[in-house]
């Protein structure tokens, strides 16, 4: 994917507010991809771990509006024990999916859950993923 | 000795079977355990933004309860749990700005300052029973059986509340090489189980449990120990569909630690309740003969 950089692609606004929910400064990443190295579901997702970084760095988040990277993380912190600039990326993960879900919009809906699956899974799956995936 | 102890939501139903099996274990080894009043859920996971206090109310909570108790401990058997009101603990010990917001919302509570230490119950054990006087009264040593020592995410990352240093799995082993168990190390020992995206979709939590699985098995071990329901689940009780689907060769039972921790002090097998994991678990210590006799 070419990035293309110019003064109306860069958002920022966009790094601002993913700075202020994250609490990161994703601007300290230097593309090195260990967080995509770390990550367990990195071969599930649209835009590797790191993509999603540069993008970030960028406030080019309308590049990420359909990627489901943010939705597959499952906020395992891999990548942030690992990162040698210190940037906690589940939090970057995690800002990217409230940026979404506090516009009350589920990811998954808790309703499509049948009786039967409901009966088998775990109270912390449902628990952990209500949080993570829906508003 | 007594401990204060927090059990979270997965612990009295589907789980009990990790609950069951500490509980007879600690009444064996002489400590008895309070379970905290009106606990609630922690939450399952630790939110991460950095705005968002509300859902650090339902952990602190839980903590407040203990201190209530005199407690300077909480044990807590499911690594999320111990997570979660962890993570909880530090924002309210270290951060004098939002701890103040907490404990203003919380006015009805007594005012809380992380004065309580989230202990597991893998450290508790390390550090307050010891080794040495498990191994003593060991019953029935699990000779021959190769477990792997499994951590997942959340016992040990992030570093901050990491029951020991990433990568590092000595609390486990120690515990299962005490019950004469041959601990098998392998590389997966930390490698995430899927978690909660078992509930988005299909592929990911199959894929990653499949690599778990399989790296045990390649590394010679015949049994996934644990100490997470949700691991429990993606890596046990779904590891049919794995076989099913060619995505697993061989099969890899898995047990919460506190089962293996219980069978080898001679507790009955009724009393873990193995009718809650895979039935290959329980069959294996069978043909291991690393049960009591009835």
């Amino acid at each position: 994917m070419t990035l293309i950089i110019t003064g109306t692609t860069i958002s920022i606004p966009s790094i601002k507010q993913l700075e202020e929910l994250s609490g990161e400064n994703v601007k300290l990443c230097m593309q090195c991809a260990t967080c995509t190295g770390m990550c367990p579901m990195a071969a599930e997702m649209d835009h590797s771990p790191r993509m999603v970084m540069h993008l970030s760095q960028f406030g080019m988040l309308d590049r990420l509006a359909g990627s489901n990277t943010y939705w597959k993380c499952a906020s395992c912190h891999a990548c942030t024990v690992k990162c040698p600039r210190g940037i906690d990326i589940a939090k970057v993960m995690e800002a990217l999916r409230q940026r979404v879900l506090r516009k009350n919009t589920n990811f998954i809906e808790p309703s499509a859950l049948s009786a039967e699956r409901i009966a088998e899974l775990p109270q912390i799956a449902m628990v952990a993923a209500f949080r993570k995936l829906t508003s | 000795m007594k401990i204060s102890y927090y059990p979270g939501c997965t612990l009295k139903t589907k789980a009990a079977n990790l609950e069951a099996a500490a509980v007879a274990s600690l009444a064996v080894l002489g400590v008895e355990v309070e379970e905290i009043d009106r606990w609630n859920c922690c939450g399952a996971v630790f939110s991460l933004t950095a705005d968002d206090l509300i859902h650090q109310v339902g952990p602190v909570r839980n903590l407040v309860r203990a201190k209530e108790k005199g407690a300077d401990q909480l044990v807590t058997l499911c690594s999320m749990c111990y997570n979660t009101l962890a993570r909880a603990n530090r924002i309210v010990r270290d951060d004098t700005v939002k701890r103040d917001t907490i404990n203003r919302f919380m006015d009805d509570e007594i005012d809380y300052a992380g004065e309580v230490e989230v202990v597991h119950m893998l450290t508790f054990l390390a550090r307050e029973v010891g080794w040495q006087k498990i191994r003593e009264a060991v019953k029935v040593p699990l000779t021959g059986l190769r477990v792997s020592p499994y951590y997942g995410c959340t016992l040990q990352r992030p570093a901050d509340v990491g029951i020991e240093p990433f990568g590092s799995f000595s609390l486990m082993t120690g515990l299962l090489e005490a019950l004469g168990a041959t601990v098998v190390p392998f590389a997966a020992a930390d490698t995430c189980c899927g978690s909660y995206q078992v509930l988005n979709g299909e592929g990911g939590a199959k894929s990653t449990a499949a690599v778990i699985i399989n790296d045990a098995a390649q590394a010679g071990a015949e049994a996934l120990a644990t100490s997470c329901p949700l691991c429990e689940y993606n890596l046990g009780k779904r590891q049919e569909q794995l076989i099913t689907s060619g995505q697993v060769e061989a099969p890899v039972p898995t047990f919460y630690f506190t089962q293996l921790l219980a069978v080898a002090l001679g507790v009955a097998p009724e009393s873990c309740l193995f009718d809650l994991n895979d039935a290959a678990s329980l069959a294996l210590l069978k043909n291991k003969n690393c049960l009591v006799a009835a």
